[in-house]
């Protein structure tokens, strides 16, 4: 007798809503846009997504994605807050700096360059490294070092079915990745709040997990700017600042990369940043977190490797959490 | 001359309550945006009210800490010596927002974050400031503001003697310099507010020092013997 067992994450079916509910909030929400912007000119179609002549790669609007079983249990948090209160210091320290100022960087051609140990390196372009046309859908929350957290519909593709294309060897022990910098585009760059451009990095064995994920859209559109456009790490059970943004370069290495945050404040920021209510950090108490989106007031316990314990714990067996926070 | 008494009239009727009202507006603003909210209507706190309202407060407060420390700088500049009138009440508002600033960390965060547990609440108090340099930075300047803020009014003033209160509210200078510590220690990386903020504090310090050893280089008057 075959006994399946859904995933953890899986709602029941009860909970999920109808494919049909979602398509009418989108014709809901793309009327409005209509009438709001263009009622005049007669636009019926707000949502259909404007793609690049020759790539095949949508540059705005809906995504093609299927659905997956990677759910949350709390409802997504509100477009408005997704998008309109982020953490990219490369266009501004303050909340709201993103959603003003990242509409001024290009994201269109965008390659990523493949650096060491792996048989394919060079240069490709994001339509060579994304297959557009195998995007899925996976709902995580997101947890940041400043104690709040989101729940986020992402739409993208699993990191190491990524990585495996560009073969690397048996010396990639980790990987490094590394956010686009442009003093022009990327106000924010021109003062020296970290030491630029930003760089994050996974043990090979992270990246391989299933849970790590390369986001180029969320709520089934093209990835905003202020979110990491056109394409950003998702790693859910580590702090936010780990997915990083706006990716340019990916490098196989065979030592423990540089980071951004860890080289900035080594003793706040380690390496690893798997999210952790038993380890204060010296800025916040870890134990809870605020959710955003939820109303002024609304708070959770934060868990261990924020929730997703049962699919990643292993990658740290043995492993003394606080001293490689 | 008709300016001279525009200005003299202006500071007689309309200093004092004007500049009440400049230091109340901002609280007053932050209490009209927590009032949309609640009632649900658009406001302007963002979609993290609670930590805007933290550093809005903090923001305030130390920016109206400078100001009162520029008080005494711009009567040298200005000569305009009406201007002292307000400076203990542009003080004891620094005093407030501070208050309200400390107040909103304990309620809005320690005891949501202790589930609405008052002890849990000091508990979580005690925990910061032991763990957490820049909330030991932060209630050390509170703390010092207290005796100001206490011995701000005329009977106190009176009460203390002119040499005894100046002496006491000397503090407000290591205070200020321990308040940006503050403020500099709380945010990410090497961000510029603290530096802009330290940099108007430096200034006003400076404009001090320089005052402090020009009167000790002026040769004293010798006391006549006949």
């Amino acid at each position: 007798m075959l006994i399946k067992k859904p995933h953890r994450w899986q709602l029941p079916e009860r909970a999920v809503t109808s494919k049909a509910d979602f398509l009418n909030r989108r014709q809901i929400m793309a009327t409005v846009g209509a009438l709001g912007l263009a009622g005049l000119a007669g636009c019926g179609a707000a949502e259909e997504s404007v793609a690049q002549a020759g790539t095949g790669r949508p540059l705005s609007g809906a995504l093609p994605f299927r659905a997956t079983d990677y759910q949350v249990a709390d409802e997504s948090t509100p477009y408005e807050a997704v998008t309109g209160y982020n953490n990219f210091y490369e266009f501004g320290v303050g909340k709201d700096d993103p959603a003003r100022y990242a509409s001024a960087m290009t994201t269109d051609p965008w390659s990523i360059e493949i650096e060491g140990h792996a048989t394919r390196t060079g240069r490709f372009a994001l339509e060579d490294v994304v297959d557009f046309s195998a995007l899925e859908e996976r709902i995580y929350r997101l947890r940041c070092v400043e104690a709040w957290s989101m729940v986020i519909p992402w739409i993208g593709i699993p990191l190491g079915a990524v990585l495996r294309q560009f073969e690397p060897t048996s010396d990639a022990r980790y990987v490094q990745f590394i956010t686009y910098q442009d003093a022009g585009e990327m106000r924010g760059t021109r003062s020296a709040v970290l030491d630029w451009p930003y760089k994050e990095g996974l043990r090979m064995d992270e990246a391989m997990n299933e849970l790590a994920f390369l986001a180029v859209g969320l709520y089934g559109e093209v990835l905003p700017n202020q979110n990491g456009a056109p394409i950003r790490l998702v790693v859910p059970w580590k702090y936010g600042y780990k997915s990083i943004k706006s990716i340019v370069k990916i490098r196989f290495v065979s030592d423990e990369p540089e980071t951004s945050w860890k080289r900035s404040a080594p003793r706040e920021y380690g390496f690893y940043s798997n999210v952790n209510p038993n380890r204060a950090h010296p800025r916040w108490s870890q134990a809870s977190e605020r959710v955003i989106g939820a109303g002024p007031f609304a708070r959770r316990e934060t868990e261990m490797f924020n929730g997703y314990g049962p699919e990643v714990a292993g990658l740290y067996a043995g492993m003394d959490l606080i001293e490689n926070h | 001359m008709a300016k001279n008494a525009v200005l003299r009239s202006f500071a007689k009727d309309w200093l004092k309550p004007l500049t009440f009202w400049a230091l109340a507006l901002p609280g007053l603003w932050l209490g009209w945006q927590w009032g949309l909210l609640l009632s649900g209507a658009p406001h302007d706190l963002g979609f993290n009210p609670i930590e805007k309202t933290h550093r809005f407060l903090g923001d305030t407060a130390l920016r109206i800490l400078l100001i009162s420390l520029a008080v005494t700088p711009f009567r040298d500049l200005t000569r305009w010596l009406p201007i002292m009138k307000v400076r203990r009440r542009i003080g004891l508002a620094a005093f407030w927002y501070a208050a309200a600033h400390l107040v909103a960390y304990l309620g809005l965060d320690l005891y949501l974050a202790a589930g609405m547990s008052l002890t849990g609440m000091w508990a979580g108090l005690w925990e910061d400031v032991v763990k957490r340099i820049y909330i030991t930075l932060g209630m050390t300047a509170f703390i010092l503001l207290i005796p100001l803020a206490l011995t701000s009014f005329n009977a106190m003033v009176r009460r203390l003697g002119a040499r005894a209160w100046q002496n006491l509210h000397y503090s407000v200078y290591p205070l200020a310099v321990i308040a940006c510590l503050h403020y500099g220690f709380m945010v990410k990386g090497n961000q510029l507010g603290p530096w802009i903020h330290g940099g108007i504090l430096a200034l006003l310090l400076a404009y001090r020092a320089g005052v402090w050893i020009r009167s000790r280089m002026k040769p004293q008057p010798v006391a006549s013997t006949s």
